[in-house]
């Protein structure tokens, strides 16, 4: 009788066990996830959804990734899927445009985009151009991804910020996350494209969290290469930049908005294709820009947003000329006055916006 | 240097030079179905063995190698004559006198295999499938040429063949790429990956045999040696002309170029010794083109008329075969000569399509910039100029 009693008991404990549960169940909360956790689940996510995809570079495997991105990828996929390359840049960027070229869907890490130099010739010719030059008969679906631009007291020949030059090429996506959300959406997306995408990670925000809003959680989440985010809405002034430096654009936004200027911050997400029409529509209602980045001035990423903005309908809502705010002119130094000095600072952005609203 | 390019070439060429020695089993009907050929040994390097010295040439394979290797001579000496006319523009190399390793190679692969190569490819690219039209029809521009019009004489494309580039070198990361994946995929195909012997100087041929050699990649590494990059002789730019043992820790072999029989029998064993997962294989073929470089250059300042012709009349691939097959009586001089007349008409038929089909709409130029994309502007010319990415 008491076993009876028993079994009939426990059934009826799980019943409410699990009708406790259902009630009780709560949305998945936003999570705090590094730059390099997101990337990393990126890859892991496409990694599993597709037996096509794998990953190549330098230190990808036993060492878990030059910057720990690929950490644990080798030791759950093995080494068929994440493989340790020797220092041959070109050689194995060209190794992987082939199997791209042959149907697999690689993932090639450059351990920084300054080596990517080495390999260039590869990224452009045989992969950027190969569908178009086909006649639509060869794609590429390949993605070069790496910290671009600069670090911390790297110098000169560890610095350089690849946006224009890759940007510059029909044929190449090329998309520059700023935060973890990004970052994911992002790399996700690059793999399942089928074109040649070269993805611009910056190393010094690798260790950097951001909360990760729960439908970046999901297994399906992309975000569309291609398309500007507008990260905080203002009145006053647009204010334009890709990478790293929308932190400081937001930062820079955050004290002006104690003096009363209200700064829209547009975070372009991609480089190539340009989302114009994003920053017009902005530009047309605070009519002033600022466009801030971390290469170099001349022909870079900025002075492609104000051509273009010069050319559309934008232009005419200008109050004032679209203005720069960009690395300084120069090859990196090392001595960290200089360094600073260097890199567009949020007292650089505050200044930039002050002058072009004139105040 | 004349005096020591003439010896150079003589020395290279003292064992092709001489008539291939054949043997007939079969001598008692008219036509024998199959003969045995002896063919030149190939040098080794790292290899125990090499491919077989004799080799059985059917009648049916015989002719069918004998048509596409005239057809290929057909089709270049036309593309010289387009171009003189300028209906060809641009750069347009020619392998007229390298038949035997084109024709060769696909003999000793499967379809299913793959081939990437450099921008002397149109030999190639009939042999892997792409008609005579298609070909003619792209380096005259038009719409019906196999790239749309879009590439030209570098950048041709088909199934399992990979162009067609224009980068000197850059072909051999890709094919150990492309051989990655057939490794990668388990389907037991290999890629033939060719570059000349200038291109044997390019760092990033090294960089691709390593990792070839390293990860066991099915890739046959090919180097078409004839003898001259550019106007620059073989001994000029190499500090080792050796190129079949460039490979240094990958084994190889060299082969006679100008004998398509000699080519098919080394491919097959080159292709063999990939399939069985022992990593990557380096082939030289040795041959020669009777062309310059590539149009703009007459390509007698560098050699002398005097070799060209010597090549011409002691080993072209063509008479070669041609000559095996008559004396084995495996077909007539008739039958050759029927064969050349339907290759004239089948090249006469697509320089007229490559003359007269349109060149692409105007509309096309900016089509194909990506794949699977949605649509969007193409900028032309000035910010007023736009052309749709698809149709």
């Amino acid at each position: 009788m008491a076993a009876v009693c028993g079994l009939m008991r426990r059934p009826l404990e799980q019943v409410s066990g699990l009708l406790r549960r259902r009630f009780h169940r709560t949305a998945p909360a936003a999570l705090q996830v590094t730059v390099r956790d997101a990337i990393n689940q990126g890859m892991d996510e496409e990694l599993e959804r597709d037996e096509k995809v794998f990953l190549l570079g330098e230190e990808v495997a036993q060492y878990d990734g030059a910057y720990k991105v690929s950490r644990g990828l080798w030791k759950k996929y093995g080494d068929k899927r994440i493989i340790d390359t020797p220092i041959s840049e070109m050689g194995f960027a060209g190794i992987a445009v082939g199997a791209a070229m042959a149907g697999l869907r690689p993932i090639c890490e450059f351990m920084t985009f300054n080596f990517s130099m080495q390999a260039i010739d590869q990224v452009i010719n045989s992969a950027a151009k190969t569908y178009y030059m086909s006649g639509g008969i060869q794609p590429v679906p390949v993605v070069f991804r790496g910290p671009n631009g600069a670090s911390a007291g790297v110098a000169a020949q560890h610095s350089q910020c690849f946006a224009a030059w890759y940007g510059h090429c029909p044929g190449l996506k090329v998309v520059s996350p700023w935060n973890s959300e990004d970052a994911k959406g992002l790399i996700k997306s690059a793999i399942r494209d089928n074109n040649p995408v070269v993805v611009l990670e910056n190393e010094l925000m690798y260790g950097v969290p951001f909360e990760l809003p729960s439908e970046a959680q999901s297994k399906d989440f992309l975000i569309p290469i291609g398309k500007a985010k507008i990260e905080r809405q203002g009145t006053h002034i647009t204010v334009v930049a890709h990478s790293r430096p929308v932190g400081h654009c937001l930062e820079a936004a955050t004290v002006l908005s104690k003096e009363g200027i209200e700064c829209e911050v547009i975070n372009m997400r991609t480089i190539r294709p340009m989302d114009i029409e994003t920053i017009e529509a902005s530009v047309m209602k605070t009519n002033h820009l600022v466009t801030v980045e971390g290469g170099w001035p001349q022909f870079g990423v900025g002075a492609e947003v104000c051509a273009r903005i010069m050319e559309g309908p934008a232009f005419n809502f200008l109050d004032a000329p679209a203005v720069r705010v960009t690395g300084a002119d120069v090859p990196m130094p090392y001595a960290k006055i200089l360094e600073d000095n260097s890199i567009p600072q949020v007292k650089d952005i505050i200044f930039a916006i002050k002058k072009t609203l004139n105040i | 240097m004349k005096k020591m390019l003439t010896a150079a070439v003589s020395r290279v060429w003292s064992g092709v030079a001489q008539k291939p020695v054949s043997r007939v089993l079969v001598a008692s009907c008219n036509f024998s179905k199959d003969a045995t050929f002896e063919i030149k040994k190939c040098d080794l390097y790292r290899l125990e063995e090499g491919p077989p010295d004799t080799t059985v040439l059917t009648r049916e394979d015989g002719l069918k190698y004998y048509r596409m290797m005239q057809t290929i001579r057909r089709m270049e000496l036309k593309a010289d004559q387009l171009y003189k006319q300028k209906f060809i523009r641009g750069f347009c190399h020619l392998c007229d006198g390298q038949e035997a390793c084109c024709v060769g190679l696909e003999a000793g692969i499967n379809p299913t295999d793959h081939v990437i190569t450099s921008y002397r490819a149109h030999g190639l690219c009939y042999t892997r499938g792409l008609s005579v039209r298609s070909i003619l029809a792209e380096l005259t521009g038009r719409r019906g040429g196999c790239a749309k019009g879009k590439g030209g004489s570098m950048h041709m494309y088909a199934k399992h063949f990979y162009g067609g580039n224009g980068i000197v070198g850059a072909q051999g990361p890709l094919g150990a790429g492309i051989a990655l994946a057939c490794k990668y995929k388990g389907k037991n195909e290999v890629c033939l990956t060719l570059y000349g012997d200038g291109a044997a100087n390019q760092g990033q041929i090294a960089e691709a045999y390593n990792m070839a050699a390293l990860w066991k990649l099915p890739c046959v590494f090919i180097c078409e040696n004839n003898l001259y990059g550019m106007g620059t002789s073989a001994e000029r730019a190499a500090a080792s002309t050796d190129y079949y043992k460039r490979g240094n820790f990958i084994p190889g072999l060299r082969v006679d170029g100008m004998d398509v029989l000699c080519v098919r029998e080394a491919t097959r064993f080159a292709a063999d010794y990939c399939r069985s997962e022992k990593g990557p294989i380096v082939m030289e073929l040795l041959t020669y083109r009777y062309h310059g470089h590539s149009m703009s250059d007459p390509g007698v300042s560098y050699r002398t008329r005097q070799e060209i012709q010597n090549v011409r009349s002691k080993s072209d691939p063509i008479m070669l075969l041609k000559n095996r097959m008559v004396d084995s009586k495996l077909a007539t001089i008739e039958e050759f000569k029927e064969i050349d007349v339907e290759v004239r008409k089948e090249i006469d038929d697509a320089v007229h399509f490559a003359t007269t089909d349109p060149e692409p709409v105007l509309e096309e130029l900016g089509h194909h910039i990506y794949c699977d994309n949605p649509p969007f502007e193409v900028r032309g010319t000035s910010q007023w100029i736009k052309f749709k990415s698809l149709p």
